[in-house]
């Protein structure tokens, strides 16, 4: 397709624009950036729930609970998005109430009678070291962007008239109709003297 | 020289870049004296607006003191000149720029392909924005190009502080042509939807355009107090309903004019479980603006009257009542802001003394703690209005 070759359709940056020499201090905290990797890290675990959530279980010894797992993995895709989103610290803090989740229905699979245990063991260890993550992630990012409680200022003294609000009231009446008529008849400006051709 | 430079979502760092040199006969560069983040930066920052690439500089808010010119420029512009940069790049000889629409200059975008892709028309170059409006290297840096420049420019005096000429750069013209679009009559009520920078300038503008009521409507105290000072009555969504204030205060009626000065980023909240709805469809691409705002405007806009939208928007909105607009004859006036059309009579009202754009200014920082700025203007902290930088 011949558009797909034109220069003008392709989004890149132009010849001469300037170039970065070096970067320098940036917008994004290292909280922000491990919420972001949590993030990616939910979202990558609940695509392996959801599509295979029978090697999951076989592992853990917990065969027959394929459902929660595509269950559990939807909800670690939706707190991906959120960690991913602008809303990282309510997707952060659904991880952490998740962790709780994962540890409650993991604790069963401790049980002697179950040949696989020691892959539960390894388990929550995981999951305990991330759920430490998550709760540091979810405070860091929480104290970085929440409120920080301050009273909000009152800003009645910037009425922006200098001369009060009486003197500008209704100052530029005369141009409440400017939009609809042509340009050249409304204003004064030397580029459009000519009006319209 | 250093510049704000935009990485990729949430991530804006203060870079050092290769200064910018005069590449056509009709540029300009100048040494920026102020800058500004605006709300619609923040949208870039957010990642919402496509066609952004890793290293654009930030930026559409800019002025400052011409240091080089190119010869197309001679007569117009000359070294020495002090000139507010609008942030609309426009060629002051298209059929667009004759009749005044500068936003929708046929020439400036250098991108034009692209943008008659998208939007099917081309329109404006901007500075600082995204590759559909030309991808411009943006103004908060120590220097900039300014393409055109022969006509993107306003000519301010020396009289006056950056701080009162600034905002003539954007968001004082959005307001302004806001609250011009609503072509106010003397008996009507305004009712403004965000209290924003622009918001406020639209609380001014109104107020100066005559307008009987203007209601200012935000569920911020500090931006509520600041368009209580403007004359505005405040109406805080989170503590009252709006349509049952607005019919309060109209006789039922409803407000004769609506302006949003919201637009794609509205506020989420349990309250308004539609917000909910389109903030997990923006997530989940499904939608890209989250358009609250309009519907309830079409809801309580008395029929006959007239929606005006300087707010932003990015493309597809869902669950828009277009019956609710068509059965009240509504009429919806929008576009970004054809800033020179206003910029003459605005200086001169700044001159005369009826207005004073400086007020929105809550914060002054240096280029260097600008990326900081970002996440406190967004996370609203510190009861951040408006961030202005001095490189």
């Amino acid at each position: 397709m011949p558009y797909l070759t034109d220069l003008t359709t392709r989004i890149a940056r132009t010849e001469g624009d300037p170039k970065i020499i070096s970067t320098g201090p940036g917008s994004l905290s290292p909280a922000d950036r491990l919420g972001k990797a949590l993030g990616w890290f939910s979202f990558g675990l609940g695509l392996a729930e959801l599509i295979a959530p029978r090697q999951i279980t076989r592992a853990l010894g917990m065969e027959g609970k394929e459902g929660l797992v595509r269950a559990y993995g939807a909800r670690e895709i939706g707190a991906g998005m959120l960690c991913l989103s602008i809303d990282r610290q309510l997707g952060l803090w659904n991880r952490v109430g998740g962790d709780g989740i994962d540890i409650a229905t993991l604790l069963p699979g401790l049980r002697s009678d179950n040949p696989k245990r020691d892959n539960v063991m390894i388990a929550l260890v995981v999951v305990l070291g991330i759920t430490a993550l998550d709760v540091l992630a979810a405070q860091a990012t929480t104290a970085r962007h929440g409120g920080n409680g301050a009273e909000p200022r009152s800003y009645r003294d910037r009425s922006g008239y200098p001369k009060g609000i009486e003197h500008s009231r209704g100052a530029a009446k005369n141009m409440a109709h400017a939009m609809a008529k042509p340009i050249y008849q409304t204003l004064k400006n030397p580029m459009v003297a000519h009006g319209p051709q | 020289m250093r510049a704000l430079v935009w990485h990729g979502k949430e991530d804006i760092r203060c870079d050092t870049v290769t200064d910018p040199e005069i590449e056509d006969a009709r540029d300009a560069i100048i040494k920026v004296t102020s800058c500004a983040i605006c709300g619609s930066d923040l949208h870039l920052f957010h990642n919402l607006i496509p066609a952004m690439l890793p290293g654009d500089i930030m930026g559409h808010e800019t002025m400052g003191e011409v240091v080089e010119v190119g010869k197309g420029c001679k007569g117009k512009l000359k070294k020495g000149d002090r000139i507010v940069v609008p942030f609309t790049i426009f060629c002051g000889e298209c059929e667009q720029c004759r009749r005044g629409n500068y936003s929708a200059c046929e020439t400036t975008n250098r991108k034009k392909g692209l943008a008659e892709k998208v939007f099917g028309h081309p329109v404006a170059g901007l500075f600082g924005y995204t590759h559909l409006t030309g991808g411009y290297p943006g103004g908060q840096a120590e220097y900039l190009r300014v393409p055109y420049a022969d006509t993107t420019h306003i000519k301010v005096p020396d009289s006056l502080s950056d701080e009162k000429l600034l905002f003539l750069s954007d968001i004082l013209p959005t307001g302004w042509q806001a609250a011009v679009a609503c072509e106010i009559e003397p008996s009507d009520t305004v009712a403004i939807w965000g209290c924003g920078p622009v918001g406020q300038m639209a609380i001014r503008s109104a107020i100066l355009l005559g307008a009987k009521q203007v209601i200012a409507i935000d569920c911020l105290p500090e931006r509520l107090s600041m368009a209580e000072a403007g004359g505005a009555v405040p109406v805080n969504f989170l503590e009252e309903s709006i349509i049952e204030r607005l019919n309060e205060l109209t006789d039922g009626k409803g407000p004769e004019k609506c302006i949003d000065s919201v637009g794609t980023e509205s506020h989420v909240s349990v309250s308004q479980p539609d917000t909910l709805l389109d903030r997990a469809k923006q997530m989940m691409m499904l939608e890209t603006d989250r358009p609250h705002v309009l519907r309830e405007m079409a809801y309580v806009c008395r029929p006959g009257g007239i929606l005006s939208i300087p707010g932003v928007y990015l493309g597809l909105i869902d669950k828009v009542p277009m019956g609710h607009i068509m059965n009240k004859g509504l009429t919806i006036r929008t576009g970004q802001t054809h800033v020179n059309r206003w910029t003459d009579d605005l200086l001169r009202r700044i001159e005369e003394g009826q207005l004073d754009p400086s007020f929105v200014i809550t914060h002054t920082v240096s280029l260097e703690d600008g990326p900081e700025m970002y996440n406190v203007f967004r996370d609203k902290q510190d009861s951040c209005i408006k961030v202005v930088l001095k490189p």
